[in-house]
């Protein structure tokens, strides 16, 4: 792995209340790669990875323990700034979530909100990230209509869009195919692949064919600890622990 | 199978009833007002104050006097209802000072305006030295609409989806950027539905202004600072009373009556307007 790691998980505990959601997590993200979080319903790895840019904040009664460091510095310390974390780590969630705004202001809202102003700047910031998206050519001559117009893969793509707008280097996805179609699902994968030679990704799916698909690193989660963790391959043909290989061939899940 | 349809039927007509029955009711009130009103309407009742030398009845001071006090009691009960709403339910972290406040929202929505109007008299009217003023009657209504503002905003603000505020605070917006760009736009309605309800209350009125507002019906000086504060009279809900009751002047006062109705419905019509462009923001 010739990548720097840029997220690192270190006995990372994670409570809501007094329920523990995660236990001692031991986890690397490498720099632009697609790592691949998979694992039954109620495992913890949309948990963790909302703990990557504190989503779970919102959440009265969370809290971590342990370490969990983004470019080495601690993620949960005292005085993170928690905006500007966010700001470099980007979410996409899993139903499209457009504010009832144009194309246009979806994609500006980002940059707007970190104090971009001037036209010129917007308008290249909007067309870049749209390209990105692999959606520009869909809505180049509709920019100013209602985004809830467009379909909901074209939302989904557009939500990254918005995200990519900011220009973060992490891009997080919460099973962000889950609610399209076959089709739909296909174009964003493929996205994907292009968007990992400049940003790092962190996905959860349930489906582990995607996970197959489209990661370069896979993370098997059960019971809110981490089973497995290695380079995709690996883990689809010669997983090494029982847990990990009855899950992927069906036997539970 | 027979019996099911023939519940179906029973049920729609008992429906059909008590709609037919309600709107004929309103319909037959608003008509009743306008009917006894409307023919005593006259360019110089709306446009000119009372004369007692030729014996004209007049009612421009009491219109103006109440669209003063529509705008000053919703000058101060929209930034303070709205602020209290934003701060309990995005930033209160105190669920019992929470609870408190609406609970204490709840009871005084609740409770009759001759106990405000008790309180107006006594705390602005007295105690702050405002004397039998429009803005006392307008304060005091600010008090009397506070708890309906409260509530209406408050209840539109935990309506704002929560993918709207996880895709802001997933963009890095703080809180206050993301209340305002996404939460308050998509709680605009509720906002609009609180001042509705609070200048419907306003105009509708009387006990209150009874005992904070005076009775003048001459015509009131707005202009400066001591206009404002010193401006006294009859809205035309007050006005109303004294033509019924005080006068048994009731051409007048359907008159009033049928001008209270037509700037309800303006002030209805226009927030519904408002309601529809801030929404399509």
């Amino acid at each position: 792995m010739s990548e720097p790691i840029l997220l690192s998980a270190r006995a990372l505990d994670f409570y809501y209340g007094p329920v523990r959601a995660l236990s001692n997590i031991c986890l690397d993200v490498p720099a632009r790669c697609i790592t691949a979080l998979i694992g039954p319903s109620g495992c913890g790895k949309s948990t963790f990875l909302r703990c990557l840019n504190r989503m779970n904040d919102l959440i009265p009664g969370a809290r971590a323990e342990g370490s969990l460091t983004f470019h080495g510095r601690e993620i949960y310390a005292r005085g993170v700034d928690v905006t500007a974390l966010r700001r470099r780590i980007g979410m996409v969630f899993q139903k499209p979530n457009l504010f009832p705004m144009s194309i246009y202001d979806n994609v500006a809202y980002g940059p707007r909100l970190h104090g971009v102003r001037s036209r010129a700047a917007l308008d290249e910031t909007v067309e870049r990230s749209l390209r990105s998206a692999a959606i520009w050519e869909e809505v180049k001559n509709r920019l100013r209509r209602p985004a809830l117009g467009l379909s909901g893969g074209q939302q989904q793509r557009l939500c990254i869009a918005r995200a990519l707008a900011v220009e973060p280097e992490v891009l997080l996805l919460d099973e962000a195919t889950s609610a399209l179609d076959p089709l739909s699902t296909a174009r964003i994968e493929t996205l994907l692949g292009e968007l990992k030679t400049r940003y790092t990704l962190v996905l959860v799916t349930h489906n582990m064919q995607q996970a197959a698909r489209v990661s370069d690193r896979t993370a098997f989660f059960l019971n809110g600890e981490l089973v497995e963790t290695g380079s995709t391959d690996r883990i689809f043909s010669m997983p090494r622990d029982r847990r990990t290989e009855a899950y992927l061939t069906g036997h539970f899940g | 199978m027979r019996n099911r349809r023939v519940e179906n039927l029973l049920i729609k007509a008992l429906l059909w009833l008590s709609a037919m029955g309600v709107s004929l009711l309103l319909l037959a009130v608003a008509g009743y007002v306008c009917f006894r009103g409307a023919g005593n309407i006259t360019l110089a009742l709306l446009t000119e104050e009372e004369r007692f030398l030729e014996g004209t009845a007049g009612l421009l001071p009491a219109i103006l006097n109440t669209l003063f006090v529509i705008a000053a009691s919703l000058a101060v009960v929209l930034p303070l209802g709205v602020g209290a709403a934003v701060y309990l339910t995005e930033y209160a972290k105190n669920r019992w000072l929470v609870g408190a406040v609406e609970f204490a929202a709840q009871v005084l929505s609740g409770i009759p305006s001759i106990l405000y109007a008790m309180l107006g008299a006594l705390v602005f009217c007295r105690r702050l030295g405002l004397q039998k003023t429009l803005l006392a009657g307008a304060l005091t209504l600010a008090v009397m609409t506070l708890p309906t503002v409260l509530r209406t905003t408050q209840e539109s603000l935990k309506a704002a989806p929560r993918s709207y505020r996880e895709a802001a605070l997933g963009l890095g917006a703080g809180l206050w950027p993301m209340i305002r760009t996404v939460v308050l736009p998509a709680s605009a309605d509720g906002v609009v539905t609180g001042c509705i309800l609070a200048a419907g209350r306003v105009v509708g009125e009387t006990a209150v202004l009874l005992y904070t507002a005076g009775l003048s019906m001459a015509m009131q000086n707005f202009s400066g600072i001591q206009g404002l504060l010193h401006a006294s009279g009859t809205t035309l809900s007050t006005a109303l009373y004294v033509y019924a009751k005080e006068r048994a002047d009731f051409a007048s006062a359907f008159a009033a009556a049928t001008v209270l109705l037509a700037i309800t419905a303006v002030i209805n019509l226009a927030a519904a307007a408002v309601g529809r462009r801030v929404r399509r923001v």
